[in-house]
């Protein structure tokens, strides 16, 4: 088996011999078939574990029912159209407090980051507030918005706001002074300058916020939605767990984290979509 | 179209920390400098690292301001940067997310006064004169370092500047590809009768492009010697650098550089010894 050192190190032809042939490297190890099809062989060994373990007794198929029963039970959750109902309900939450956060946080992060001395003054508060927990704020929420949804979209608000607001400030504080100096001596605006140099060169920083914010987003609304409430995929699993329901409970676990999957993915293809001009 | 370019009397003094007391001191890059650079003129300045050259461009670009004395362009004082004076800088400087054209439209957008058919005519035409027609929709980074400085070149052209000023901006660039961008940078100075303030501390550079050569002592930075280059008429297919003028010139301002040198080590020495 090849391993990192022989991978990452075998002869190539440098990146000018390249370009000047027209051609591109193709490793002899890493080959992009090879690649999915072990990918692809450790999930069906994973879905092969959770389907047998259970079946020849060595978990108790009480606590942990094998992947055909769990699968079953969510057919019929999204048969009965209540899958859906949580599904939607759960996106919507984490989507409206998540949108609101990227639309709040940017232009705010972008002001405090353009003038030193509010962001010196507001630096350490907002260290403070990022490293407050939000769930740890849940009770607060909830005595001041109630038990309905406001108070769950604003606490995935919360939880979103200081991951992309943070990143905001860095990326645009540390944009490059040569390409500043640049800016000046052609003579662009403040506003253009703004918005031509700054915001683009800051944008992957911002993204990795956006990223970190994406997952707190479920993250934080399943904590909020086990706690108190009627609807959404944490509400499923918790309902599910008092009632014995286990392999519904299962079922729903399964769901957040295609959940998560697919909106990781999603960020990340918007990333590169942003960032097409990096090498 | 070109300006003439005057430092009078020029000091710049930093503040600065000290490394080791951690006191406060001021630290002088430049003292009484003078220069006059005529329109149209190609001057190049030598120095050694560390004596003020990039200080000097950033008051003519007007980045800073000196802290004593004038800085002049055709009479006016400098005060910030104008579209009359345009900076290649040493570092590549072009926004990676922009095409070499979308870097070049830039500056135009900037400059204003174009609607957007216009620039992105004219960002052609200079992309051309510097040789990358072809490469208008490459991004900087599928662009060599050679590319890469071209397109910085065309960009500060764009515009029409009347002073060039140039920051050891081939300085990060092999030995070929140096000396291509050198006759090709003397092709468009010829074309364009722009004023070049060109930096360097290469002195065959320096003697290759300059009309004069402006030799800077160390620190306090001065303007040391003023030397003017005459390598005669020179063919195309000439090696102007291996002829005895250009050896001469050479060796010229490599010994007012090696005076420069000698006095300080000796004066460390004193240092060391009292
Ligand atoms: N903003 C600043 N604050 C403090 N000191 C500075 C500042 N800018 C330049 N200096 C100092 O002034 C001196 C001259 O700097 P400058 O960059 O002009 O040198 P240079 O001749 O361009 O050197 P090099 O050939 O290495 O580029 C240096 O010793 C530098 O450390
Ligand atoms: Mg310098």
């Amino acid at each position: 088996m090849p391993d990192l050192l022989e991978v990452r190190t075998e002869p190539r032809l440098n990146p000018r011999q390249e370009a000047a042939a027209g051609v591109r490297h193709r490793s002899r190890f890493r080959k992009r078939f090879a690649r999915s099809v072990r990918g692809l062989i450790g999930i069906v060994t994973l879905a092969a574990v959770w389907e047998i373990a259970p079946r020849i007794g060595a978990v108790d198929p009480h606590f942990i029912p094998p992947l055909s029963d769990v699968l079953k039970a969510w057919w019929h959750l999204a048969q009965s159209g209540e899958l859906w109902t949580d599904v939607r309900t759960s996106l919507v939450r984490s989507g409206v407090g998540f949108g609101l956060a990227v639309v709040l946080a940017i232009p705010i992060g972008a002001a405090v980051a353009w003038y030193p001395v509010l962001r010196d003054l507001l630096t350490p508060v907002l260290e403070i507030f990022r490293n407050t927990a939000a769930l740890a704020l849940l009770p607060v929420f909830v005595l001041i918005l109630g038990i309905g949804e406001t108070s769950k979209i604003a606490i995935v608000l919360f939880a979103c706001f200081f991951p992309i607001l943070l990143s905001t400030i860095s990326g645009v504080a540390s944009v490059d002074p040569q390409l500043l100096r640049t800016a000046r001596v052609l003579g662009l605006s403040p506003v253009a300058t703004f918005r031509k140099i700054v915001f683009p060169a800051a944008v992957p920083t911002i993204f990795t916020g956006i990223r970190i914010s994406g997952a707190a987003a479920i993250l934080v609304l399943l904590a909020a939605e086990m706690i108190g409430a009627t609807a959404g995929l944490g509400y499923l699993i918790n309902y599910s767990q008092m009632n014995f329901l286990i392999p519904q409970m299962y079922a729903g676990i399964v769901t957040t984290s295609a959940l998560g999957l697919a909106i990781n993915y999603s960020l990340v293809g918007i990333e590169r979509h942003f960032s097409r001009w990096r090498a | 179209m070109s300006s003439r370019i005057e430092l009078r009397n020029v000091g710049q003094v930093f503040r600065v920390r000290d490394e080791q007391d951690r006191a406060l001191r001021d630290f002088v890059a430049l003292d009484g400098l003078e220069l006059t650079i005529e329109a149209g003129e190609f001057l190049t300045i030598v120095g050694p690292s560390g004596c003020g050259k990039s200080t000097i461009l950033d008051l003519i670009s007007g980045l800073t301001n000196p802290t004593s004395g004038q800085v002049l362009a055709d009479g006016t004082v400098i005060t910030d940067p104008g579209p009359d004076r345009s900076v290649v800088f040493q570092q590549y400087t072009l926004l990676p997310w922009r095409t070499a054209l979308g870097n070049i439209e830039l500056a135009l957008e900037a400059v204003g006064g174009l609607n957007r058919a216009a620039r992105t005519a004219r960002a052609r035409e200079v992309l051309e004169l510097v040789g990358l027609g072809d490469f208008a929709s490459r991004y900087p980074h599928e662009l060599s370092g050679g590319m890469k400085q071209r397109v910085a070149i065309a960009r500060s052209l764009s515009y029409q500047p009347g002073v060039l000023l140039m920051d050891e901006p081939f300085g990060a660039l092999d030995a070929q590809t140096r000396e291509r961008l050198q006759e090709e940078l003397v092709q468009i100075w010829r074309a364009t009768g722009t004023t070049i303030v060109f930096i360097t501390h290469d002195i065959e550079e320096a003697v290759f492009l300059g009309e004069r050569v402006a030799v800077m002592s160390n620190r306090p930075g001065r303007i040391k010697a003023i030397v003017d280059i005459d390598l005669g008429a020179a063919t195309a297919d000439e090696d102007i650098r291996s002829s005895t003028r250009f050896a001469e010139h050479r060796h010229e301002i490599w010994s007012l550089l090696r005076q420069g040198v000698a006095v300080r080590n000796v004066s460390k020495e004193v240092h060391r010894v009292a």
